[in-house]
């Protein structure tokens, strides 16, 4: 019997729930932490980028306006579909991390604990961040919160899943729709999460995920007008400052880059949720 | 041929004659154009001639609100932007005409007094045109009493396709009178009339009635205007003034969302008809949120920065 040919994958972008090629036909080579040739990934270009800030803006009022308890109910469905793709995402780890299959499966582990946490959150961030203020007139005042919109996120280059997961899950728990940079060095389990999220009822376009370089896509969408976040968790200093300038004209909400290395195993707060939330205070009067 | 003003006249003596005549053109090659079209949509503009392109793209635009819910005050929120489509930029240049219902043409011609942009208006039963010629032709002079330049008509698609072409000839002759001097466009509704064979005798059918444009939708069919329809109406008028010796311009409407879209019926134009045509007088885009487009992309050009619809008015 003749040898079985080899079925490979091809790793394409995520953008509106489709997966394309990139629009400019590019890819690059994608090695693991040994050096070793794993894959050819897509190289997004900005136009990729524009695509998915369109579908992005395209998918954010239905995304917003689905009930907290229904987003809650699909990031738990994501949990469970990660948790189903364990092994693969096990084998990712080991190759792009170059940590033992134990190690791994810990990160892998916590990744899914990450997005049951955060989809627990879903229908009590307005408790903790939501008010009733006590006014000096006749009025009930009462602050609620509301999503911020389209949030870029350049997801860091360590952690290629958790350190992925842990920062699209506080992104579009509270209602925003994203366009994620995946990690440069290690794109590929960003590849797999955009199927598991595929396969997890979550709307087309709420999360969209471009492969390639930061350093080039990153500036398109800082300066984009109709992107109302960027978070510069996974730029670089020099990149950080560039694209906080682009962002600044048309007043975008950032999260700067950390200062210090960031353990993603540790407890994550709510602070990366409360980042890309817009407060809304309603004056209601009281009688008549 | 006769060398009449009317080399035509002959063909319309009756409904056998102009059948005999739009039955004997040459029938359109589906694939051919379909491929055609697809392949001209792929040609790349960019840099200077893109921004030429969208400027060409906004002076031709016909800005469009023909809902059941347009108001005075949406009309003249219209008005004003078809004279500073953004008035952020005094580059940008007016539209082409704004395009109304009748009973709202008042409105807009006052609202675009001494502007230059020019006052089209739906007549004849829009969009179905299914009323008597009494009432179409009163629909006209309504719109024309009212200050319209360009009236915009829908042809009887029942009676073209139960192949009554003379019906159809002579509701268009007959309001191409009341229209005096206004601008007659023909609206065929080619959504409807089901083959590219239809669409080329359509079109041939109105020039020789009299129109002076021709355009593809009311927007009110789905499909509306498609790139291979606008390629077999652009060969109609090119044929036509070869052999009729009048220029007739050509109108797609509906469905042209982006600056994209635009750019590629532009190269259509100029692949097939010829650069005469690319002119606001002879060629235009019946659109709303078009615009809008080519202002995001005017301003990406200008800025270097992605454009987003919020700095854009809602329509």
């Amino acid at each position: 019997m003749s040898e079985r040919l080899a079925v490979r994958k091809t790793y394409k972008l995520f953008i509106g729930g489709a997966f394309p090629r990139s629009e400019s036909g590019r890819s690059y080579v994608v090695n693991s932490s040994k050096g070793e040739f794993l894959a050819n990934a897509s190289k997004a270009s900005r136009k990729d980028a524009r695509d998915a800030v369109t579908a992005a803006r395209k998918a954010f009022p239905g995304w917003s306006a689905a009930t907290a308890y229904n987003r809650g109910q699909i990031l738990y469905r994501v949990a469970e579909m990660l948790e189903g793709r364990r092994a693969q995402f096990v084998a990712e780890l080991v190759d792009a991390d170059g940590v033992g299959v134990r190690k791994a499966g810990e990160l892998v582990d916590a990744a899914v604990d990450r997005l049951v946490w955060y989809a627990g959150w879903s229908d009590k961030i307005g408790a903790i961040r939501g008010s009733a203020n006590p006014v000096a007139g006749p009025y009930f005042n009462l602050s609620s919160t509301e999503p911020t919109g389209v949030v870029a996120v350049v997801a860091p280059g360590e952690g290629p899943l958790l350190g992925l997961i842990s920062v699209i899950a506080p992104v579009i728990v509270t209602g925003n729709t994203c366009v994620v940079v995946a990690s440069e060095r290690a794109p590929l389990p960003s590849v797999t999460l955009a199927e598991v999220l595929a396969t997890s009822d979550l709307p087309g376009g709420v999360v969209n995920i471009l492969t390639g370089s930061a350093a080039e896509i990153a500036p398109w969408l800082a300066g984009h007008m109709d992107v109302n976040a960027i978070d510069l968790t996974g730029a670089g200093a020099e990149l950080a400052v560039t694209c906080e300038e682009l962002a600044a004209e048309n007043l975008k909400r950032v999260l700067r880059p950390p200062t210090a290395k960031i353990d993603w195993l540790a407890d994550p707060g709510t602070d990366r949720m409360t980042a890309f939330l817009e407060t809304k205070t309603v004056w209601h009067p009281i009688g008549t | 041929m006769s060398t009449t003003t009317t080399p035509f006249a002959e063909v319309a003596a009756s409904t056998s004659t102009l059948r005999a005549f739009l039955h004997g053109l040459p029938g359109v090659d589906r694939v051919g154009a379909d491929a055609r079209a697809a392949m001209l949509g792929t040609r790349s503009i960019k840099t200077t001639a893109k921004r030429q392109a969208i400027d060409l793209a906004i002076r031709m635009v016909d800005l469009t609100t023909l809902e059941g819910a347009d108001t005075v005050g949406k009309v003249r929120a219209m008005c004003a932007k078809a004279i500073h489509p953004d008035p952020t930029d005094p580059s940008v240049p007016a539209v082409a005409a704004v395009c109304v219902y009748p009973d709202l043409v008042a409105t807009a011609v006052q609202a675009l007094k001494g502007s230059g942009v020019k006052v089209a208006s739906v007549a004849t039963a829009f969009p179905s045109g299914r009323s008597s010629l009494e009432v179409k032709v009163a629909d006209t002079e309504l719109a024309v009493a009212a200050g319209a330049s360009e009236i915009d008509m829908v042809i009887d698609r029942g009676a073209f396709l139960s192949g009554d072409y003379l019906t159809v000839y002579e509701q268009i002759a007959a309001v191409k009178g009341a229209c005096g001097s206004a601008h007659l466009k023909v609206i065929l509704e080619t959504g409807e009339l089901a083959t590219y064979d239809n669409v080329r005798r359509a079109s041939w059918l109105a020039m020789i009635a009299g129109a002076d444009f021709i355009k593809t939708s009311t927007g009110k069919v789905s499909p509306a205007a498609t790139l291979p329809v606008t390629l077999v109406m652009l060969e109609a008028v090119r044929d036509f003034l070869r052999t009729a010796g009048r220029k007739v311009g050509v109108k797609p409407a509906g469905g042209i969302r982006t600056t994209k879209d635009a750019i590629k019926y532009l190269v259509l134009v100029n692949e097939t008809a010829g650069p005469d045509w690319l002119d606001p007088d002879w060629f235009r885009l019946g659109a709303s949120s078009l615009l809008n487009d080519l202002l995001m992309q005017r301003q990406k050009m200008a800025s270097g920065r992605y454009a987003g619809p919020d700095y854009f008015t809602l329509d």
